[in-house]
């Protein structure tokens, strides 16, 4: 379990220090800045271990979030606790920067009472949290908010309290997708996967109960077997196949087991409602075409080709094509037709910058690389070209096909929701190697 | 960086470095660091030639970043450019990188010797002097090997710069230190040493430092500078202190130079010209005599540099020991300093004392200061310094001091510092032997030592206590008086137990008069701690206790209830159990005169190690000992219960026994075998026996093979040969190869070849510690009539250091002169943990070593034997078997003796013939032996005769002590 949770900011100074457990001493805050902050080579592995204490750390822009832990732990599940921590801080006070947590570091002591017990995580349901952990001064609950409290958080439906009610009944429904992908010069694809998430924002009044249907291949084809032969052939095709699928905990996970249907009562306002994976049959947005030639030893010849790979009516946005130079650049010269190219030394590549691109389209860049002779008898690595993007559709096929709302109690019925979906694709890691 | 003029800042330069230090993360700076690397890229790429500043510029700032730990891949090239430049801050650039940056193996090696050798034959002294710092700065082999021979020259040339001279000096002793193979020193020598009398004070100063790193090498081609040294140190000691202006440190004439002029006389014994040793003896005096002037100034700058020549003159006057009055005067002036202020300065005066201690001359004046150390060691408050004291203290103790300091160490053990206790307790331990006139008064001290660090108080101390107690009749009574009285305290170290129980067990009886302390009160002392002991020293006490039975047949009962209870007889401990058992038995069972010889009082201790366990421990440990043994007593088991019912039993216990011997040091060991041996064979011999080897071997020998003290008297002249070396030396006498000596510290083998009549013999020492042993050397004497000389015997040192658990191994030539009788003798001395190690052995090289077998029929054989018919050519012995008469074991025996075996020569089968001739240097020797064995006797009778009177004598006896 968690013996100590720790906050960083860049500099290695203790923003804030919660320990849980006696094994985890005052000076295991030093150990961690040390050996980690302050490492003279950079240390990438998020898991470190000194001194028979393991330490797990994520880092969001320049804060530095360490658990530390003399017990043989679930990993997975101390960086899942690390990352709920941030959205938890996230949905509290926006942006986690030094400056907000010293601001808010009451609210960050009293959130770590409350989501972890003697190491052991809570409930870090954001809204169930905000019912009573709030950054208004102290508001004396009266006797019956206080047992609703109460019955709720220790309840069956942590995540709800009941007697909700808005005048609009609204629904947004994202889907968000990052496709990574990493692609051989010779355009064949050596790894590729999308993973996503389903972002809901609900507000519905009562205890409303939803259900979620989308394109997943065991359900269509379970329907299709069940119905018309040829309509489920023609269905199949569009149908995806879910790798593995994580929901949030308002899913009745029996149900999902039994009929592969995701039915939930919804918690209020933002939550995630399942993550996902998907490996095969993936739109790949764009294609790089790289081509270098090496000329003597002091030139190197780079042409980039992309293209969009989507319906022309769509347009993708924010692509960034990032073409790394070798470590003796002397200097770059640059011709684009279309965007931003520009030689960034501090970072030791090329930066080219699209912002709108239709699909069906290709677009170049070339580049002619000086490079200086060294003593260095290294050959230069040649990393991959990486690219940034965003689209608005799921590269992974996935559809929304009905989410309904059903509230036996109120008087309002599926069709008075209003309900919002969209889609969103974005690079993950998106590489090609030349 | 260099101390830049206003048109000369590098602007870029500071820029980039505040920067850098601007960076919020690690990222930042590193994003930083590459745009300023892709700028320096493209500068250098860059068509238009650079000028002197920017390619400065640029050096400068691949220089800091390669400082704040990042590599560096290119430059070298513009760096190395910049060598060839006139101005001297960009030159300085560049050496400053090259001297950083560039490693022994580039190839740009070429190209900055030539830059050096450039700048070393130009007429400038500053860049000389670059081109110098750079060579000593990189050090490296390639560098040597250019300029080694160059920079002497630099060095003595005339026409050259005291600044560069000095730098030559330097650069010259960093290329020595690095790679001393390649600066030959040769014709320059004279003039190096010359070089002392420079006009120019800093000259000077470097040239001495190179001149005692090479002098310590190569002492004889310096010894010229011995009176250079003096004549300028007089020069300087006696300069007023404004003379030297520019070398005036705090109003002290060259401090620095004064220092390194002594040390460098240190490396030289005292000269042997009286008027240079005059006036060395006059500079001493007057530095002496100035740290008895009044300061110039209250500054600590002034009094250090003084007393740092000071520290340095009395360094130098001890490592001369030859002037009684300086060394007396020295004495004096540290006992001054042991009262001063600085605690730097008493640590270091404590520190010299220590050496001026050992010296014959100030030995007694150190004496003086007596209470003055002891008082530092009471109240100092540096523990360091209180160490310093101790060690002195220790230095200075003689018999006349001896009971005063082993007192007072005494009384601050119970205060001192846990980091010194241990060694105090051995110091005091060392120093209360070592000095003892009355034994009573030593038993005092141990059991004061016990009493207050029992902690820190050694095995080695305790048994050497009781060695001595049951050595010396005298002392017996009072220590177990002394013991018992200090028994009375309600918690007493386990370490007093030790001794208590032991003393107590073997003298009990001497105080049991006293109605205090009659047996039962005596017995019950003892047993009132036993519950609170760990393992072996219980073991110790129940067998204090079965010996409390014989000598106070009235505790019988008492003990018996005691040994019977289920917590002994029961004990999860294999070895309480069994003594509970074997000594409940052995109570129950023997007669009182069986436990009288049994339980008999410990015979005295050897004063070393004794044969049998000398023996013993030969046979690569106990438990190989003990297993021909064993078999014996469960044959006798089987024997004596008439099949054996209750043998295997006994013999499986004692089986148990000897392969576990037990850590603890036992009373009933096998230093008790020869009373048991004339112990009837009776009903109890059989337990009896299997206490013989039940004693355990490994524990008894820890008793009385204490390696730290008793085989070491400290002193400096050769010990006499240990007691058990001719014993030893008989071992070898039919054989070549083997263990020599054994003890806790040190094993010494042997191998050994001999050829007509010389010899090689091969002696290996193996340290058998973890710790270290310090000037370990060793000495091989030829006694008495050796010397005449019979026996030449030539050794090769040793290496004067032996690590923990190394063997080193010493060559040593022997040549036998003429016949001989005496062994030559082997001195060993190391110092072990601070005590010196002092051991004697007889080298085993007899005579017989140099036979050369000869053949012979039977006739000649007879024809021979009657030649030889005088009676003072035949030798004569009739004796006892002291072995068993197997003929394969005797015949080995004889063909190991050197001589040939003849077959079929006697008439009796049974008799043995042999035929040799001893070669020694002057003459040859034949030899003719005759053994006749008697079986039904158990006798032998040996003859021998030869052609020379003493040989078939010495023959004789060495070859009796063998069957």
């Amino acid at each position: 379990m968690i013996g100590g949770l720790f906050i960083y900011n860049h500099k290695g100074e203790v923003l804030i220090s919660r320990v849980y457990r006696d094994d985890i001493g005052r000076n295991a805050v030093d150990a961690f800045r040390v050996n980690v902050i302050h490492a003279r080579q950079q240390v990438r592995s998020p898991v470190t271990n000194i001194a028979r204490t393991s330490f797990f750390h994520v880092k969001r822009s320049n804060i530095w979030l360490a658990a530390a832990t003399k017990q043989n732990v679930n990993a997975t599940m101390v960086f899942e606790f690390l990352y709920k921590m941030c959205d938890v801080m996230a949905a509290y006070f926006g942006k986690i920067s030094e400056e907000n947590v010293k601001n808010n570091f009451v609210l960050i002591y009293e959130l770590l009472d409350e989501i972890l017990d003697f190491g052991y995580p809570q409930n870090s349901e954001t809204g169930a949290l905000k019912t009573f952990i709030t950054q208004q001064g102290i508001k004396s609950a009266s006797k019956e908010e206080q047992s609703q409290i109460t019955s709720q958080v220790t309840g069956q439906i942590g995540w709800r309290r009941e007697g909700i009610k808005y005048r609009r009944n609204e629904l947004f429904l994202d889907v968000l997708e990052s496709v990574n992908l990493l692609m051989s010069p010779q355009g064949q694809v050596l790894s590729a996967h999308v993973s996503g998430r389903v972002v809901m924002k609900s507000y519905l009044s009562g205890m409303p109960e939803c259900k979620f249907g989308m394109n997943d291949k065991i359900v269509i084809d379970k329907q299709g077997k069940g119905g018309k032969e040829d309509d489920g052939a023609k269905s199949g095709k569009q149908s995806i196949a879910i790798d593995d699928c994580t929901f949030h905990q308002c899913v009745r996970l029996s149900k999902f087991d039994s009929e592969r249907s995701i039915s939930f009562i919804p918690p209020d306002g933002d939550y995630e409602l399942m993550r996902y994976r998907t490996t095969k049959d993936i739109i790949l947005p764009f294609r790089v075409i790289p081509l270098v030639r090496e000329v003597g030893r002091t030139k190197l010849e780079v042409k980039v080709v992309i293209k969009s790979n989507f319906k022309s009516s769509l347009l993708a946005q924010k692509i960034e094509v990032r073409i790394p130079t070798p470590l003796n650049t002397s200097g770059v010269q640059l011709i684009c037709m279309k965007g931003k190219a520009k030689y960034k030394a501090s970072e030791n590549a090329i930066v080219w910058k699209i912002k709108r691109m239709a699909g069906m389209k290709e677009s170049q860049i070339s580049a002619e690389i000086e490079l200086m002779t060294t003593n260095d008898k290294k050959k230069w690595a040649r990393p991959p070209i990486s690219m940034n993007f965003e689209v608005p559709f799921a590269p992974s096929g996935l559809k929304v096909r009905y989410l309904k709302v059903f509230e036996p109690k109120l008087n309002y019925s599926d069709h008075d929701v209003i309900k919002w979906v969209r889609y969103i694709g974005r690079s993950g890691i998106y590489e090609t190697r030349c | 960086m260099p101390a830049v003029s206003k048109g000369d800042g590098m602007r870029g330069l500071a820029v980039f470095i505040s920067d850098i230090r601007n960076c919020k993360s690690k990222e930042a700076e590193i994003k930083r660091i590459n745009k300023e690397l892709a700028n320096i890229r493209s500068k250098f790429k860059g068509d238009k030639a650079l000028d002197g500043y920017s390619k400065k510029k640029y050096v400068c700032k691949l220089l800091f970043i390669f400082l704040l730990g990042h590599d560096i891949d290119f430059g070298h090239m513009e760096a190395v450019n910049l060598l060839s430049s006139n101005k001297y801050t960009e030159k300085q650039i560049g050496y400053l990188f090259i001297s950083v940056l560039v490693n022994s193996n580039s190839e740009l090696i070429r190209l900055i010797n030539n830059a050096i050798k450039n700048d070393l034959s130009s007429r400038n002294p500053t860049f000389m002097c670059l081109a110098l710092h750079c060579i000593a700065n990189v050090g490296s082999r390639e560098m040597a090997e250019a300029f080694a021979s160059e920079i002497p020259r630099i060095l003595v040339a005339g026409d050259t710069m005291d600044s560069v001279k000095q730098s030559a000096a330097l650069c010259l002793l960093r290329l020595y230190k690095t790679s001393p193979d390649l600066v030959l020193m040769g014709e320059w020598t004279s003039r190096v040493v010359h070089l002392l009398n420079d006009q120019h004070m800093g000259v000077v100063t470097a040239a001495i430092s190179l001149i005692t790193c090479l002098s310590q090498k190569n002492p004889d081609e310096f010894k010229t500078c011995v009176s250079l040294a003096v004549s300028r140190l007089s020069r300087i000691v006696s300069s007023a202190s404004t003379d030297l202006q520019d070398y005036t440190y705090y109003f002290v004439p060259a401090p620095w130079l004064s220092c390194k002029l002594l040390r460098l006389l240190q490396c030289y014994p005292p000269p042997e010209d009286g008027a240079v040793k005059g006036r060395l003896v006059e500079c001493l005096e007057t530095i002496l005599n100035k740290a008895q002037e009044p300061p110039k100034s209250k500054k600590v700058q002034h009094s250090n540099a003084k007393n740092a020549i000071l520290f340095e003159a009395i360094s130098l006057i001890i490592h001369y020991d030859s002037e009684p009055n300086l060394l007396v005067r020295a004495c004096n002036q540290l006992g001054q300093f042991l009262q001063h202020r600085e605690t730097n300065l008493r640590y270091l005066a404590l520190e010299s004392m220590c050496t001026l201690a050992s010296s014959e001359f100030s030995h007694e004046a150190v004496k003086t200061h007596i209470e003055t150390v002891i008082n530092a060691l009471k109240t100092e408050r540096d523990v360091s310094v209180r160490q310093r004291a101790a060690d002195l203290l220790y230095a200075m103790c003689d018999r006349s001091n001896a009971k005063q300091i082993v007192a007072e160490m005494l009384s601050y053990l119970e205060t001192a510092d846990y980091s010194i206790r241990e060694e105090m307790v051995l110091k005091v331990a060392i120093l209360a032997e070592k000095y003892a006139v009355d034994y009573s008064w030593y038993v005092d001290t141990i059991l004061n030592l016990i009493r207050i660090a029992g902690d820190y108080v050694s095995e080695e101390v305790w048994y050497r206590v009781i060695q001595i107690v049951i050595n010396r009749d005298d002392v017996q009574g009072y220590a177990a008086k002394t013991v018992f009285e200090a028994l009375q305290a309600p918690a007493c170290h386990e370490n007093m137990v030790k001794v208590g129980g032991y003393i107590l067990g073997e003298f009990g009886n001497l105080i049991a008069g006293d109605p205090r302390s009659s047996p039962l009160v005596q017995f019950n002392l003892l047993h009132s701690k036993f519950h609170l002991c760990s393992v072996p020293t219980r073991a110790l006490l129940l067998s204090a206790y079965i010996k409390f039975i014989n000598l106070f047949p009235e505790t019988k009962a008492t003990i018996q209830e005691v040994l019977r209870c289920d917590s002994q007889i029961r004990n999860s401990d294999v070895e309480l159990q069994q003594r509970a058992v074997e000594y409940l038995k052995l109570s129950s069972i023997a007669s009182t005169d069986v436990l009288a010889t049994v339980l008999e009082e410990m015979p005295p201790f050897p004063e070393r190690e004794s044969s049998i366990l000398a023996k013993l421990k030969k046979k690569k440990g106990p438990g190989a000992v003990s297993v021909p043994e064993l078999d014996d007593s469960k044959r006798e088991g089987g024997e004596l219960n008439g099949g054996g019912d209750r043998g295997p039993d006994t013999a499986g216990m004692s089986a148990s026994n000897a392969s576990t011997p037990s850590p603890s040091a036992d009373l009933l060991g096998i230093r008790s075998a020869a009373p048991i041996g004339a112990a009837p064979a009776s009903a109890g011999s059989l337990l009896v026996d299997v206490f013989s080897e039940a004693g355990p071997a490994a524990p008894s020998a820890a008793v009385n093979d204490d390696g730290f003290l008793s085989s070491a008297p400290p002193s400096e002249d050769p010990a006499p040969p240990l007691p058990e070396a001719d014993d030893l030396l008989n071992k070898f006498v039919c054989k070549n190869n083997g263990v020599l000596f054994e003890n806790q510290l040190l094993q010494i083998g042997i191998k050994s070849e001999y050829r007509q009549n010389l010899g090689r013999m091969y002696l290996f020492y193996g340290n058998k510690t973890s710790a270290q042993f310090a000037s370990f050397t060793t000495t091989v004497s030829c006694p008495g009539e050796l010397q005449q000389p019979q026996l030449n015997v030539q050794t090769k040192p040793v290496e004067p250091l032996v690590e923990g658990g190394a063997q080193i191994q010493q060559v040593l030539n022997i040549e036998c002169i003429t016949d001989f009788s005496e062994a030559p003798l082997m001195n060993i001395k190391f110092r072990y943990g601070g005590a010196l190690q002092n051991l004697t052995l007889k080298l085993p090289v007899t005579i017989n070593k140099f036979f050369q077998p000869t053949e012979m029929t039977s006739h000649d054989f007879f024809s021979r034997w009657k030649q030889l018919s005088q009676p003072q050519q035949e030798a004569q012995k009739i004796f006892k078997a002291s072995h068993g008469m197997d003929t394969e074991v005797l015949k080995a025996k004889l063909l190991g003796l050197g001589s040939a075996l003849l077959d079929n020569v006697d008439p009796n089968p049974e008799n043995y013939v042999c035929a040799g001739v001893i070669q020694t240097k002057g003459q040859q020797v034949g030899c003719l032996l005759r053994l006749e064995p008697n079986a039904q006797a158990q006798m032998y009778r040996l003859t021998l005769r030869s052609s020379k009177d003493t040989v078939s004598k010495r023959l004789c006896e060495l070859l009796a002590e063998q069957f």
